[in-house]
């Protein structure tokens, strides 16, 4: 393998400058589809190039790569992945291209800027998780926001514009703290690189502020409960591709950051806080849970189940405090956080999915309400089938991924604490009443009206869309090691990070 | 002491002082035909001046004219800074001049005996030459807001701009005269020695601070002395709000680099919190009341003061490393207001002025190129990246950061939040609203280029700050 050869920077700008260049073609292009099936395509190929040529024994970064970019300050182009973000990386790829052929005919207006949009924050979210310098990250983190912002704004629903500018500035009230936390630890690190971060020494009052800050900025992009409030509004508004890239891709940078950032920077204070973090978690799972429940519209009920679920990855990653204050070992905590982690990149794939299912219909019958649906199963079976498995997974059916990281981070949660446990297992009643149930009243029963008695089943390019997904959830449910070898080594040196004071 | 006077630090201005004459000269004999000519030669004047500045400014640094004047590479920097964005005003303001009956020689002598004054202010390294240069800046830009004679709304802005200009100078001038009885000099590196020798009276020294703050807080706009802004910004033609928004801001910068870092940069501790002071409650005042603003110019005007806000923060940090953030700041601001001011100017026609926000709506299906441009420069004064104004941001942020006031960075921060509340209106209105007219661009070829140039300089700075950063970071180190 040549190991000079920029992988990285090739995954991350082909996208932009295919983006640019879609865009630049105009809209009654024809090539605009075409073209970025293409250039998606090609990264999620690339992409894998990442996965296979990654060297699992070790938690340093690789792909490195390390340019000067402002010379002034110090700030550098620095890459790099380890086992944190080569999954999300590939999750990433992987859904720019189902976003590319889910918008395939559905859009019919400014097709090539609405592809153009996904294609650049493809990029742009692939170098987030490829970031290592502070600054670029910060850059990235938010250059994320101004695609979404015009996708959500001008293909979005009724309510768009009120959705999009909650979205953005929420978005953007929290990482302008964790900009202020970059900055300060730049005063006392001497550099923006990521990786020095991690080794400075800082006292607790230091650590106490800056996890705030960085709870802020990554509470509201998982989103944890208080702070979840602009997800329902912005996935509801949103256009399929926009809800599956914000509940596939964007959430998961919320997750990413806090063990980017929080955990191993500040491990003092995440102990010392940790109670919060837990408390929050199970808050969003079994309350949010119970929010899913009443929901009359398809997407927000998806929006209300996706925070819940993102509650188990916050959960997973600060349960390690009180596993490694239980048990010597700490053996829970390596299961803890890779639950987190397969829990993230399960959720991606089976949100993606459902929102796709909730995409399919909403492109029929125009309308996302529970009640004007009901025995959709005797005209779309396929479909039917389908919808149902993802409904499945959702609920956290052993066999489907979506048990995979829910089990390990309950089984975690068991040696930390029985009633953390407790709660947490909650989900799974919980989630399955509110997918089942929305299933139940969606797809079984009678025709409902002659506007689902009109309707017709999923065409190829619907079927393998969701095929595929559905391989994918099924393939890591079943055999979930080549995802959590990939992670492994980076987990252990996250513990090893996290259990060492830095007072 | 005895220096030889070095004419030559001065040539640029010299240049410009001989050609505006000319142009005088040349719209007072064309008379109504002039605005041709004086429009080409004023074009000339700034293109040849700021080759001239360029070609001296590998040349040694130096005080000349007995110490009242200097030549550094920070004045020459600002100084090309000034004539290029006047360059770029003429060609905006052109078009729209014409449209309205208002292309007379006069704008543009008064422009260049503008830029003139500008040019001594950075340069000034005396009360007197600053005041003087202060003063020809000034004067010329009251009669170019009341350009407009029929215009009740310009009128009234320019009498506004006057008596509160005129007061503002009276004040600086009498904060200079307390300064020079505590120093016992006009000249800054005098008053500079002896502030730093010590042993003179502090309570004068700051009781002379406060007015010579009053004075460069009205003139670059700082709250609590900001009220003249947002009227002046709309009455004015809109030609002329581009001019005063611009590069006078930069002129404003340098004069209050040259007083307070220059001359009594050893009293920071004095200053400083008067000038937190100013710059937060700029950052407040402006970004909030910006939000409740209907028309694009004020709202604009209210952004104004917002960023100066963020510009004083750099120069209240006290470190080489605040003032050259500072300075980055300053010049990236103007290069945004100059293209915000001139998308304006694009999109107004004879008897309709595109200055309110509704006046944007649908412009992404009219017009996608310009919307596009104008997302650009949105974003980028919202301090969004990858856009040129978030590394300005930035900076001024470390800046305080690094000498610990996190409570200012704090409100720093969360401000530009609140401030990208009504930038993104401005999105939203282009990008999400449909449109309520269809009518198409008249703007002239040459407008259009260099508007597109302009906008498309903040996104490549933007991707590329390095050069700029460390060209700023060079001059303080």
């Amino acid at each position: 393998m040549i190991t000079n050869f920029p992988l990285l920077s090739l995954i991350i700008w082909l996208p932009i400058i295919g983006g640019v260049a879609v865009l630049v073609n105009g809209d009654d292009n024809p090539w605009a589809r075409p073209l970025s099936l293409l250039v998606s395509l090609l990264t999620l190929v690339l992409s894998i190039g990442l996965y296979t040529g990654f060297d699992n024994t070790t938690y340093q970064m690789q792909f490195v790569e390390h340019a000067s970019w402002i010379t002034s300050f110090n700030i550098n182009y620095h890459l790099g992945i380890d086992g944190f973000s080569t999954p999300l990386i590939i999750l990433t790829a992987f859904s720019t291209v189902i976003v590319v052929v889910a918008g395939w005919q559905v859009i019919e207006q400014r097709v090539s800027q609405y592809m153009a949009a996904f294609l650049i924050m493809s990029g742009l979210m692939i170098a987030v998780f490829a970031a290592l310098d502070a600054i670029l990250f910060y850059v990235f983190f938010e250059a994320m926001l101004i695609p979404l912002f015009l996708v959500i704004g001008i293909w979005g629903g009724p309510n768009r514009v009120y959705a999009t500018i909650k979205f953005f500035l929420y978005t953007l009230f929290g990482s302008v703290f964790l900009l202020l936390a970059l900055l300060y630890l730049h005063h006392v690190a001497g550099s923006f690189s990521i990786l020095d971060y991690h080794d400075v020494a800082l006292s607790m009052e230091e650590q106490f502020w800056l996890f705030l800050a960085f709870l802020i900025a990554f509470a509201v992009k998982v989103p944890m409960w208080p702070v979840h409030t602009w997800l329902p509004d912005a996935h509801v508004e949103a256009p399929t591709g926009g809800s599956v890239i914000l509940a596939a891709i964007t959430l998961k940078i919320g997750g990413y950051g806090l063990i980017r950032f929080a955990l191993p920077i500040t491990p003092d204070a995440s102990l010392a806080l940790d109670w919060l973090v837990i408390g929050l978690s199970l808050t969003a799972v079994v309350y949010i849970g119970f929010v899913a429940l009443v929901q009359t519209d398809m997407k927000k009920l998806i929006a209300y189940s996706s925070i819940a679920h993102m509650g188990f990855v916050t959960l997973g990653l600060f349960i390690v405090f009180r596993i490694f204050a239980n048990s010597a070992t700490g053996s829970g905590a390596v299961l803890a956080v890779e639950g987190a982690m397969v829990q993230m990149i399960s959720h991606g794939f089976i949100a993606a999915a459902m929102f796709l299912c909730v995409g399919v219909l909403y492109d029929r019958m125009h309308t996302r309400e529970i009640s004007a649906y009901g025995g959709v199963a005797n005209t779309m079976p396929t479909f039917a089938g389908f919808a149902v498995f993802f409904a499945m997974a959702n609920a956290g059916l052993p066999g489907t991924s979506g048990f995979v990281g829910e089990f390990m981070v309950i089984l975690a949660a068991f040696q930390a604490n029985f009633w953390f446990a407790f709660l947490a297992a909650t989900t799974l009643i919980l989630g399955a009443a509110y997918s089942l149930w929305m299933v139940k009243r969606v797809i079984f029963g009678e025709v409902a009206n002659e506007n689902v008695a009109k309707l017709e089943d999923i065409n190829r390019r619907e079927f393998w869309m969701l095929a595929s997904l559905a391989i994918i959830i099924l393939a890591i449910g079943l055999w979930p090691a080549p995802l959590t070898e990939v992670m492994h080594a980076s987990v252990e040196h996250l513990l090893t990070q996290v259990s060492q004071s830095k007072i | 002491m005895f220096e030889v006077t070095n004419m030559a630090f001065a040539l640029p201005e010299m240049f410009m002082l001989a050609m505006a004459c000319v142009i005088l000269l040349v719209v007072a004999f064309l008379g109504k035909t002039a605005a041709g000519p004086a429009y080409m030669l004023s074009q000339l004047t700034l293109a040849i001046t700021m080759v001239l500045i360029y070609q001296s400014m590998g040349e040694t640094a130096g005080l000349t004219f007995d110490g009242t004047y200097i030549k550094d590479i920070f004045s020459d920097i600002l100084k090309l800074a000034i004539c290029a964005l006047n360059i770029v005003v003429l060609i905006y303001s052109t078009s729209y001049l014409k449209e309205r009956g208002l292309f007379k020689g006069e704008y543009y002598v008064l422009a260049i005996f503008s830029t003139l004054g500008m040019m001594i202010m950075v340069s000034a390294y005396h009360f007197l030459t600053l005041y003087l240069g202060l003063e020809l800046m000034s004067l010329c830009l009251y009669a170019m807001v009341a350009m407009h004679r029929d215009s009740a709304v310009a009128t009234e802005a320019a009498m506004k701009y006057f008596i509160l200009g005129a007061i503002a100078s009276g004040i600086l001038l009498y904060g200079m005269s307390i300064i020079y009885g505590a120093t016992g000099s006009l000249a800054l590196t005098t008053i500079a020695d002896t502030i730093q020798a010590g042993g003179i009276d502090n309570t004068v020294l700051s009781f002379g601070l406060v007015f010579l703050i009053i004075g460069i807080g009205f003139k670059l706009g700082a709250v609590p002395f900001h009220m003249w802004l947002p009227d002046v910004y709309h009455g004015a033609p809109t030609a002329v709000t581009l001019f005063i928004a611009t590069a006078p801001k930069i002129a404003a910068f340098a004069m209050a680099m040259r007083l307070l870092v220059d001359g009594l940069g050893d009293a920071h501790q004095y200053w400083q919190d008067m000038v937190i002071m100013l710059s937060v409650l700029s950052m407040i005042i402006g970004n909030v009341v910006a939000i409740a603003q209907t028309n694009l110019k004020r709202m604009l005007a209210y952004s104004t003061i917002s960023h100066i806000g963020f510009i004083l923060l750099g120069i209240l940090s006290g470190s080489q490393e605040g003032y050259a953030a500072a300075m980055f700041y300053a010049l990236v601001y103007s290069l945004m207001s100059l293209g915000g001011f001139g998308m304006i100017i694009l999109m107004s026609r004879h008897g309709f002025e595109a200055d309110n926000i509704d006046d944007f709506k649908g412009l992404s299906s009219r017009n996608p190129w310009y919307a596009l441009m104008m997302l650009i420069l949105m974003f980028s004064m919202a301090g969004i990246p990858p856009l040129v104004g978030f590394y300005a941001k930035l900076t001024v942020i470390k800046s305080v950061v690094d000498i610990n006031l996190m409570s200012v960075a704090v409100v720093a921060v969360v401000m530009s939040v609140i401030g990208a509340y009504y930038y993104l209106r401005i999105i939203k209105v282009m990008y999400f609203d449909k449109a309520i007219q269809h009518e198409v661009l008249q703007a002239p070829v040459d407008m259009r280029v260099m508007f597109s140039v302009n906008a498309l300089t903040v996104f490549v700075l933007g991707i590329f700050p390095g050069s700029l950063l460390a060209l700023c970071a060079s001059v303080f180190s």
